[in-house]
């Protein structure tokens, strides 16, 4: 009993203060800042690790990014979805900050019509299930990771 | 006994039409199309195409057999019902209705109707249930229960083959328009409307799955998925989970609404309830 109250304090306190792992603030999904098609720096402060990324890009519970875009890297994974763009040598079309800010909130770079969620977005007024509100598809971290995974597929 | 069943339907398909490009050339069992025109120009869709085009062989092939389609457990419990005597007036649905085959001909292609007694449109089960509750004298049936999926796959069979066709005009237009505006509503942490997908993508694969038009000519429909034959409204359900929305309730204004919109949407296709799909 002791323990759990301790370890929910703790929780308590991350929450509030955001940290990265090098001790850096992390920037909170309102506190992104799109400019010209661009976030400019790590969410985290840090680079992502490109195998987690990789995990997070075809895991269904988190980025699923295969279920829309296929991928010749990821070529051992069954089905690649064929909504949006293939996204092989997508390092060589969009900088390490583009990608950034299409992961957030890809609606401020396609336009309003796209269907591509916004992955570190807080969704307010949209029915959101109850587990999911007031969160972002991935953490920052996670964004990260995949961007770091994104920046290998340069071909 | 699945293994049994898939394997006398893939031969069964195979010797009723031929496969060519991975799709079976049988239509569905009692239907003679699944592709129509849009009714008009300013219809949304280039063109009207039942899911069944969407499926695999081997799904399409468990539809184009009454004998093979799990479906039709549900309408033989329908039939049985429709002619049992239940509630405190001692009737059947038999008792007013007759020979379903008849009187029920073509009501399946037309729901939901506007009900001048409720001051609202009125689906299917909705109807079954005011019919059990206001003449019978019975207990309604709860939504996706055993009997009320029988009854409403049973009385939407009798309509195979017929085109949709719903009132969208006059009473029911404010219904149309909001079940319109849901179709369009981006919802959920992924911020997804019906449309985003089933108009924007149709054809397209979204990982395992293939996106359909998602047409609800083929309701109620035997889901491999589920293993049983679930009502449009539990479909619009989970549709609403996978976005990580709070769905409506099956059964609610929201629900009603979207249903007339959608088979506005299908209009023209031939009802094939019930349908298989994955």
């Amino acid at each position: 009993m002791k323990f759990r109250f301790k370890l929910g304090t703790a929780l308590a306190l991350a929450a509030l203060l955001p940290v990265a792992a090098n001790g850096a603030a992390m920037v909170a999904p309102d506190g992104v800042q799109i400019k010209d098609g661009t976030v400019a720096g790590s969410l985290t402060g840090a680079a992502g690790d490109p195998a987690a990324g990789k995990k997070w890009f075809v895991g269904r519970k988190l980025g699923n990014c295969l279920a829309c875009h296929a991928n010749s890297d990821t070529a051992s994974e069954p089905f690649h979805g064929q909504v949006g763009p293939a996204l092989d040598g997508v390092a060589a079309r969009y900088s390490e900050d583009e990608m950034r800010a299409i992961l957030v909130n890809s609606k401020q770079i396609f336009g309003d019509a796209t269907i591509m969620p916004a992955f570190y977005s807080i969704m307010t007024d949209k029915r959101v299930r109850k587990e999911f509100e007031g969160k972002t598809i991935l953490t920052a971290q996670q964004v990260e990771d995949v961007i770091a995974y994104l920046k290998t597929l340069k071909e | 006994m699945r293994v049994s069943r898939f394997g006398v339907a893939m031969a069964g398909a195979l010797a009723g039409g031929m496969f060519i490009g991975g799709h079976a050339l049988a239509l569905p069992e009692g239907i003679e199309t699944v592709k129509v025109a849009p009714p008009s120009k300013d219809h949304p869709l280039p063109e009207i195409v039942s899911g069944w085009n969407f499926r695999a062989p081997e799904t399409q092939a468990l539809q184009s057999d009454d004998f093979e389609n799990p479906g039709f457990i549900w309408v033989e419990q329908g039939a049985e019902l429709w002619d049992a005597v239940d509630g405190s007036e001692g009737k059947a649905c038999a008792s007013c209705h007759g020979d379903a085959a008849e009187s029920m001909a073509s009501v399946g292609a037309e729901m939901p109707k506007w009900s001048e007694a409720k001051g609202k449109p009125i689906n299917l089960e909705q109807q079954i249930n005011a019919c059990r509750t206001e003449r019978m004298g019975a207990k309604a049936w709860k939504w996706e229960s055993g009997e009320l999926l029988g009854m409403t796959t049973f009385v939407r069979n009798q309509s195979r083959g017929t085109p949709v066709n719903v009132q969208t005009d006059g009473p029911m237009k404010p219904w149309f328009e909001k079940g319109q505006n849901l179709y369009y509503a981006r919802v959920g942490q992924l911020d997804l409307a019906c449309a985003n997908c089933h108009q924007d993508y149709y054809g397209k694969r979204i990982r395992a799955d293939l996106l359909s038009q998602g047409q609800s000519n083929g309701f109620p429909t035997y889901r491999l998925k589920w293993q049983k034959i679930g009502s449009l409204h539990r479909r619009f359900k989970g549709c609403m989970k996978q976005v990580r929305a709070k769905p409506y309730k099956v059964g609610s204004d929201e629900f009603l609404a979207l249903e007339l919109y959608v088979n506005w949407r299908g209009e023209g296709l031939p009802v094939e309830a019930p349908a298989v799909r994955q």
